[in-house]
């Protein structure tokens, strides 16, 4: 900002004299630029177009690192890694027209997983708005379901307080995502620019601090207990209150089972934790889940792919939900407390109120629910290089330290079983939307928010065709990231679906691929296939020596399934273990 | 069981809220019987009526849904116990020669009002509670409605505002702890 100094007759500024300031003049564009460097912006990912033009024409003289994706749906995911290994808020820019449609399913993904973000998409000129304008879309009427909420700005002197309002909705009370359109004339247009120090609207005021008399409820329930356990979510990791998480748990001794983003809210190597629960869950946590006399949900909203059939699920229990959204009590699950907070302010009054207990009992019968006929048979390590050794070998070699993002199917559902989460932001996954192609665009954004962290992203064959062409944004950005393909020729989980549900008619589910260590080549990449199970390891172990991407093509057997499997519209006391794993009718 | 529902809601007057609203109801699946928009008391807010049929339950989750729009300050689900509920209609009625008096006399019965003529109609006016004016509205197809419209419901509460049916925002008092 440029100041505007009363100076005495003499020329100097006198000591005393208040400073007066006159706001500079910016267009559209600038004010954009300066109001993301004031919210602590310093990597956004997008794509240019017609439309957004004179915002481009802004950014190189700020100091904005902008990633040129190869797709906007791809930026869009690349600031969603971003945002959730760093807690920041993600931004994403698109042009208007298909740049700006082509960002939808990325606001779908942050809204269904409460992942801060901010898009901004250009917009035709104001006089072109509903008069079908070359590259138009009425982008805010397409997002309104998948944002937490939209603007249109129409003037230039709105765009710094939108913005402020903007982020402060994207990282407030439960994250999610916010779009904000600007036509090019309002970015070409000149506004005094001040960047307001505060926002408010009366309308929005997220819960943070629960209510006493609940929490109180909460503790005595939770004191009484005989079984209680604990279903750990996404929103202790949003709040960063692992830590107090941690204490939480132990002192009150109930054990935690995870939803597919609560992994990493408690190390997974915790003597409390029994790992993911749900659908492909660890058999020890949905059989806690059968038997527990109190659910206690932290931050998570029951999605059916964590509770199974809802008439089967915890039958037996009580259940106290903690969230920070007051639309997720009872949605799904009848409470009978509701803890209305955020999840670190609930554990800040919870935990003075709850007793040391151990529950030895309770903790023993749970330990002897471990399919260990399965563990056996994973740890001897069969030949073929099969998926669990990928995984556990990825996690050994960097000592469960790296960041691993995912794509969506049967590898993610792996990983989530077998990688064994330390620390919450380093499990980036698509959840709720179930995103194919997520896997290497939330790896870029991973790695430019984390660049002092190993990032490995762990693929199949069918998801990375969708994004493998990020790899050239991967090189361009000279990324060091890993880029594992668990490459079974078969879009495998719908295969595994028509495999155990639909009489084997494997309809369109073969998949070709191109070859793999080329395709990493022409990029500029590295590129490894691995066909044997003694090759893992030292493939794992080049790949980290190596700077820039690399790829390792892992050719595994083409029908393996994922198991545990619960199966869709079934309780998950239902479990279909594997045959090959399970000999005995008391392992089943 | 499915009932009526009133929720009335106070918004910020923006472009879109109603679109927003609406179209978070769409979502839920509701059929909305009417919706009405008006300035409120408060200059910059307006008021939301909206008339719907659905299970209590799946009621007050959309009215929690409804509080996460941006715009939306308050949402209250109306019982007609505590509230004043009414509707205005207009008819065009056929009424030609010696049925003109009787329509007019009918129409008195319930207090409504002749608004308009031509030399073969009648306007009327009717206000009341919904079960009025169906019961006006059926007396008066005995001679021909020839043109119709309703305002849907506007409702205030009795007491402002309604301690019992309804979804607030306070933290998590509204929810009964079972048991």
């Amino acid at each position: 900002m440029v100041a505007v100094e009363s100076r005495s007759l003499t020329g100097e500024v006198p000591a005393q004299s208040p400073i007066q300031t006159r706001p500079e003049i910016l267009s559209g564009a600038q004010i954009v630029c300066r109001s993301l460097e004031e919210e602590g912006v310093t990597t956004v990912f997008g794509y240019p177009g017609g439309a957004v033009i004179p915002l481009y024409d802004a950014l190189p003289p700020t100091n904005l690192h902008h990633v040129l994706t190869r797709f906007e749906q791809w930026a869009g995911m690349a600031a969603i890694g971003y945002a959730r290994v760093t807690g920041e808020v993600g931004v994403c820019i698109a042009t208007s027209g298909p740049g700006a449609t082509n960002l939808v399913t990325a606001l779908a993904d942050a809204m269904l997983d409460s992942v801060p973000l901010v898009a901004i998409t250009g917009q035709v000129m104001q006089g072109l708005i509903g008069r079908d304008g070359f590259q138009e879309v009425d982008i805010t009427g397409i997002t309104l379901p998948v944002t937490k909420h939209n603007y249109l700005i129409r003037r230039p002197e709105d765009i710094a307080s939108t913005l402020k309002e903007a982020f402060y909705l994207a990282r407030s009370g439960r994250p999610g995502p916010v779009l904000v359109d600007i036509p090019k004339d309002v970015f070409i247009a000149k506004a005094p620019y001040t960047y307001p120090e505060t926002t408010g609207r009366k309308s929005y005021q997220p819960n943070l601090v629960p209510n006493m008399r609940q929490v109180r409820l909460a503790a005595e329930m939770i004191n009484s207990a005989k079984r209680p356990l604990i279903m750990a979510g996404h929103g202790i990791i949003l709040s960063g209150a692992e830590a107090a998480f941690r204490d939480f748990t132990e002192k009150a001794g109930i054990p935690v089972i995870f939803t597919l983003l609560g992994l990493g809210a408690l190390d997974e190597g915790h003597p409390l934790s029994l790992g993911m629960m749900g659908m492909h869950g660890h058999r020890a946590a949905n059989r806690a889940l059968d038997e527990c006399d109190l659910l206690v949900n932290f931050g998570a909203r029951f999605d059916d792919r964590a509770t199974g059939n809802l008439s089967g699920f915890a039958p037996n229990a009580k259940v106290i939900h903690v969230d920070i959204d007051p639309a997720e009590i009872g949605k799904n699950v009848p409470t009978d407390v509701p803890v209305v907070g955020d999840a670190g302010e609930a554990l800040k009054l919870l935990t003075p109120e709850v007793k040391s207990r151990d529950h030895t009992g309770w903790r023993n019968w749970i330990e002897g629910q471990h399919n260990r006929v399965l563990r056996a048979a994973l740890e001897d390590r069969p030949e073929w290089p099969e998926p669990f050794s990928i995984i556990k070998t990825i996690s050994e070699v960097t000592d469960h330290e790296a960041v691993i993002t995912t794509d969506v199917g049967q590898h993610q559902m792996w990983a989530a079983q077998h990688f064994g989460v330390r620390h919450g932001h380093r499990w980036i996954t698509s959840g709720g939307l179930g995103t194919m192609g997520f896997g290497l665009p939330s790896a870029i954004g991973a790695k430019m928010g984390r660049p002092d962290l190993e990032v490995w992203t762990i693929c199949g064959d069918g998801g990375f065709q969708m994004s493998g062409n990020e790899m050239a944004t991967a090189v361009q950005e000279g990324l060091d990231i890993n880029i594992a393909i668990i490459n079974n020729g078969y879009l495998g989980m719908v295969r595994q679906w028509q495999d155990l549900f639909h009489a084997r008619n494997y309809s369109e589910v073969e998949i070709s691929a191109p070859n793999f260590v080329k395709f990493a080549e022409a990029f500029g990449a590295t590129g490894i296939r691995v066909t044997r199970h003694e090759e893992i390891r030292p493939a794992i172990e080049r790949a980290r020596s190596i700077k820039g991407p690399v790829l390792i093509d892992f050719v595994v057997e083409p029908e393996a399934n994922v198991y545990p499997m619960v199966a869709p519209g079934a309780s998950n006391s239902d479990m279909i273990q594997d045959p090959q794993w399970s000999p005995s009718p008391e392992d089943v | 069981m499915e009932q009526s529902h009133t929720l009335v809601l106070l918004v910020e007057d923006h472009p879109g809220v109603l679109n927003r609203v609406v179209s978070l109801m769409r979502r839920r699946s509701f059929n909305i019987d009417s919706i009405t928009v008006g300035h409120s008391e408060q200059p910059g807010i307006s008021r939301m009526t909206i008339q719907l049929r659905g299970e209590a339950a799946d009621v007050e989750q959309a009215g929690k849904q409804l509080y996460k729009l941006l715009e939306v300050i308050k949402v209250v689900d109306l019982s007609p116990n505590e509230a004043v509920i009414r509707e205005l209609v207009l008819v065009k009625v056929a009424a030609k020669g010696a049925v003109r008096a009787e329509v007019v006399q009918t129409a008195s019965i319930y207090g409504a009002k002749v608004l308009d003529a031509t030399p073969s109609s009648l306007m009327i006016e009717m206000v009341g509670r919904e079960d009025e004016i169906e019961s006006f509205l059926a007396m008066m197809r005995v001679y021909g409605i020839r043109e119709m419209v309703r305002s849907g419901r506007v409702a205030l509460a009795r007491v402002a505002p309604a301690k019992r049916g309804h979804v607030d925002r306070i933290t998590d008092t509204p929810y009964a702890v079972a048991d």
